[in-house]
């Protein structure tokens, strides 16, 4: 009821005061020869900026401090003892005392304070609201007055509605930046909270993991992170080592052999794997892929756990596979059409060429490519979640169960543990190591393609 | 040399050199057949996972969407419907005390015997005296005394009538009928007595149990005491949410930003920096924005654990690069000439991007949004992070209250023990997800058709 009073007056503004300011500035010219500066729209959109502005700001200043306020404001209504206790008695009392006043009625036999604190809430309520509204408007009335005042016909409207406009836009943009600002910040504060229970020599070198699920003591519990960085490390590699060739392989021969037919068959359908849900993966590589490696290393004779390294590793790399195709693909064919003609006319047959000449001039992109793919197949992790096994020690058998930093995120977040606790402080140092190698490989790359695409422009 | 019969040694010196040639192409043409193999083979290898990951899940997530189901005559025994009549609203009650009395009545009404009118129903069915009380109920899923529960009060008239009702088999059932699992296994490893496995033969073979079309997985909440009729409605509603904030918050902010980058950004050190940080959000992993949302939203602002609000906003930042690069790209398509014909006719450079460039790139800027909204669809460890695994057995009403999303609950259903059912099921939320990404994709081709007809 409250916010769509509020909305039916903020609209309300709104034409109002675009229609005054279009008429205003209307009025103004006139068939003689004066000519405003700006077309009526403008002098009428720069006025309803002006109105909304204030309403806005009033709006938001109670939208963050609201709640606060009428909180204090029951608490001081309520007798002393009940506010001493503190706790859950006083906030299923401000619960009650919420309810009287909405009007809903509390089950249950209702002390004479808590019908008089609701009374007197209601009224903060009602004035409350009605404060914020009234003044709202006041404000607007005050400064659309003052906007329409200012209208004349030398006023370059247009140039401050596009001024305006593009300050908008600036922070837009500027959520990003704040974006990045608040993941480093929330990590490197939380990471520092975990490191005063727990020393970052023995976080950063420790080889043993074994967090211990108690809640209290601090420092309860090994945090070395090797075994985990060593089973991302590995099931990276072998992903990697999956989708490389596949995905080198393919991109060539949809760059260079496929004719344009089957290229538009080919490419949107290995493009299909980019689009796939994680967790879908995670889901084949449990049931499809982990139970055939299990059976295949049992005819071959070789020992292969149905969740391992390997399921996890081969099933990244084919998720990873369209990921190189695709970049490498956009490489390759902005090699200049000059060096393969040249090397064709020469006699080469069209594989020489690509291995002596395409390959080589691509040879940085790609390298920015692979980057990339690592970086993805490092910070993956609904799939590792589902097939690696989940168990964190240092093994060098990509047969065997591992674990990795982002599943163990995952774990240490998920539990009952409490927030400040070490055992899940300390997926925050995970994720900041996380974060630090893919910015590291993620800048890596960017440089490397950006020098690339220089050089051929 | 050249003294001794020179035409013959050079014939001779042309032949050695013609079949050097010769034999040095045949190699190099079998190394270019050889590479051309290895590309073919890739290419297969590429399509062949595609090929290999439907049809799993297809196979696997199809038979799911039929399940054993029961027509049955069900008795509401009045003898054992022991409960007063359905509170009223007294003079002088308030409404919290009758909401309170009539969820009192509404308890009795759920602790009455429900157990023991399904188990004389089937008895009374298949007219069998013998079969022990808990194999009868055991082919019946366990939410189905819900279903008679929710007839009784929306009709307590119904007490002492006989009403024709379909009921869901029990999970094990279906797997039984199903064959999901071994029929030859030992009693000891069957989930049901050889009794009920043989009473949900019977009633198979006469056509009271059939296979019919599983609407619950639409209509119904997850579930844990009743797996056969866990659905899929709260986790499809919180996926809903979540894609209106991604999309009410996301594209508006990322097409924003990409038109100030594009169209208005002084070539400075912020801009640079706005740059570099966007291209490299694009690639930060997505737990990292899970950890962010743990931080800040829920720990910080205190926000409602478990939210489509706060997995919305995850995804809103998570997707944000994706939106602003795809609508960059787009805006860098448009020809020059088009600004330039603007800008030369008198319009200010805000005019011309937003009444010439911008109409021109509404495709662009569609795909770019489908692109974001099906990432942001698909995506599950960041929802991990901010509690949207908890186990939530409600459709949300809003964005603030608790829910599921439908990777989230791909993500609890395989970690279910009841593995022989669950694969299954898990199979069938998978290809609703898919279907559901599909038609996105689908809508998306469309509206790009004909928005780029039209110009």
């Amino acid at each position: 009821m409250y916010s769509l009073l509020t909305i039916a007056l903020l609209l309300a503004l709104l034409s109002i005061a675009y229609q005054q300011g279009w008429a205003v500035s209307r009025k103004l010219a006139t068939p003689e020869a004066t000519r405003l500066h700006s077309r009526p729209p403008y002098h009428g959109s720069l006025v309803a900026i002006w109105t909304i502005a204030p309403a806005l700001v009033i709006l938001a200043l109670w939208a963050l401090f609201g709640a606060t306020a009428s909180r204090a404001y029951i608490v001081m209504n309520l007798p002393a003892e009940i506010v001493d206790q503190g706790g859950n008695v006083l906030q299923s009392a401000i619960q009650r005392v919420r309810a009287i006043a909405s009007g809903a009625g509390v089950a249950g036999e209702v002390q004479p304070y808590e019908m008089a604190a609701g009374a007197a809430f209601r009224q903060f309520q009602n004035l409350a609201s009605a404060t914020v509204l009234g003044s709202a408007a006041a404000f607007a009335a005050v400064s659309l007055l003052f906007a329409r005042k200012r209208i004349a016909v030398r006023l370059q409207a247009r140039n401050e509605v596009e001024r305006i406009v593009r300050y908008l836009l600036l922070g837009c943009s500027a959520v990003a930046i704040l974006t990045t600002l608040g993941i480093v910040l929330s990590l490197v504060f939380e990471a520092a909270r975990f490191f005063s229970f727990v020393s970052p020599i023995d976080f950063f070198f420790g080889t043993v993991w074994n967090p211990r699920f108690s809640t209290t003591g601090a420092g309860s519990g090994e945090y070395g992170l090797l075994p985990l960085l060593w089973g991302t490390v590995m099931v990276a590699a072998i992903a990697m080592f999956v989708s490389l060739p596949i995905g080198l392989m393919t991109a060539i021969y949809t760059s260079q052999y496929a004719s344009p037919r089957m290229r538009s068959l080919v490419k949107p359908v290995v493009e299909v794997l980019a689009g796939i849900p994680t967790i879908v993966y995670g889901f084949f590589a449990l049931v499809t892929v982990g139970p055939f490696l299990a059976a295949f290393g049992q005819t071959i004779g070789v020992n292969i756990r149905a969740t391992s390294a390997l399921t996890a590793g081969i099933v990244m790399g084919i998720m990873i596979i369209p990921f190189i195709s695709s970049l490498s693909d956009d490489i390759l064919r902005q090699v200049p059409r000059a060096m393969i003609d040249g090397s064709i006319g020469l006699g080469a047959t069209r594989s020489e060429t690509i291995k002596r000449v395409i390959l080589p001039a691509a040879l940085p992109g790609i390298v920015g490519a692979f980057l990339l793919a690592v970086s993805r197949a490092i910070g993956e992790t609904m799939i590792v979640v589902l097939a690696a096994g989940n168990s964190p020690f240092l093994r060098a058998n990509p047969g065997e169960p591992i674990s990795t930093v982002t599943v163990t995120i995952v774990n240490q977040l998920t539990g009952d543990q409490d927030f400040a606790s070490p055992q899940s402080l300390v997926a925050f140092a995970l994720g900041l190591t996380l974060f630090v190698m893919t910015l590291f490989l993620n800048m890596a790359a960017l440089y490397i393609v950006r020098r690339f695409r220089e050089q051929y422009e | 040399m050249a003294n001794q019969s020179p035409v013959s040694t050079e014939q001779a010196e042309n032949q050695a050199r013609l079949s050097r040639i010769r034999s040095g192409l045949a190699r190099r043409h079998g190394r270019e057949r050889r590479f051309r193999l290895y590309g073919l083979l890739a290419i297969g290898a590429a399509l062949a996972f595609v090929v290999i990951l439907f049809s799993m899940i297809l196979s696997k997530g199809l038979p799911a969407f039929t399940q054993a189901t029961l027509t049955i005559p069900i008795t509401f025994d009045a003898e054992l419907l022991d409960i007063d009549p359905r509170p009223t609203l007294q003079d002088g009650q308030s409404p919290a005390d009758l909401r309170a009395a009539d969820l009192r009545w509404q308890r009795d009404a759920t602790m009455l015997n429900w157990n023991s009118i399904i188990e004389q129903s089937v008895r009374e069915l298949t007219g069998d005296t013998q079969i022990a009380p808990r194999d009868l109920q055991s082919i019946i899923d366990n939410g189905e005394r819900f279903k008679l529960r929710d007839a009784f009060v929306a009709n307590p008239a119904l007490a002492g009538q006989t009403v024709e009702m379909q009921l869901l088999a029990s999970a094990n059932a279906d797997n039984w009928l199903k064959g999901n699992i071994n029929r030859d296994l030992p009693d000891a490893q069957q989930q049901l007595s050889a009794d009920a496995r043989a009473l949900a033969d019977r009633l198979y073979e006469d056509g009271q149990i059939r296979m019919a079309f599983a609407w619950h997985i639409f209509t119904n909440v997850d579930s844990r005491s009743a797996p056969a009729s866990a659905g899929l409605a709260g986790a499809f509603m919180g996926s809903l949410y979540m894609m209106l904030v991604v999309i009410v918050l996301a594209v508006p902010i990322g097409v924003a930003s990409a038109i100030y980058l594009e169209e208005f950004a002084p070539k400075n050190r912020l801009t640079d920096l706005i740059e570099v940080n966007i291209n490299n959000l694009a690639a930060v992993p997505s737990i990292v924005f899970g950890l962010l949302g743990a931080a800040v939203f829920i720990n910080y602002f205190r926000l409602p654990l478990s939210a489509p609000i706060v997995g919305g906003l995850v995804l809103t930042l998570m997707t944000l690069p994706t939106i602003i690069i795809a609508t960059r790209s787009a805006l860098r398509a448009v020809p020059p000439s088009l600004r330039q014909a603007a800008l030369g006719l008198g319009a200010s450079r805000t005019q011309m991007v937003f009444h010439h460039v911008l109409p021109v790139t509404y495709p662009g800027i569609l795909t770019a949004t489908i692109i974001g909204v099906a990432q942001a669809l698909g995506e599950t460890a960041p929802l991990l992070l901010i509690g949207m695994n908890a186990f939530v057995a409600a459709v949300p009403g809003s964005p603030f209250d608790q829910s599921s999303a439908l990777p989230v609950q791909i993500y609890l259903w395989q970690g279910n023990e009841n593995r022989n059912f669950f694969e299954a099921r898990t199979s069938a939320a998978i290809i609703v997800l898919l279907a559901l990404m599909i038609s996105l994709n689908a809508v998306a081709i469309f509206l790009r058709s004909r928005l780029e007809r039209r110009r």
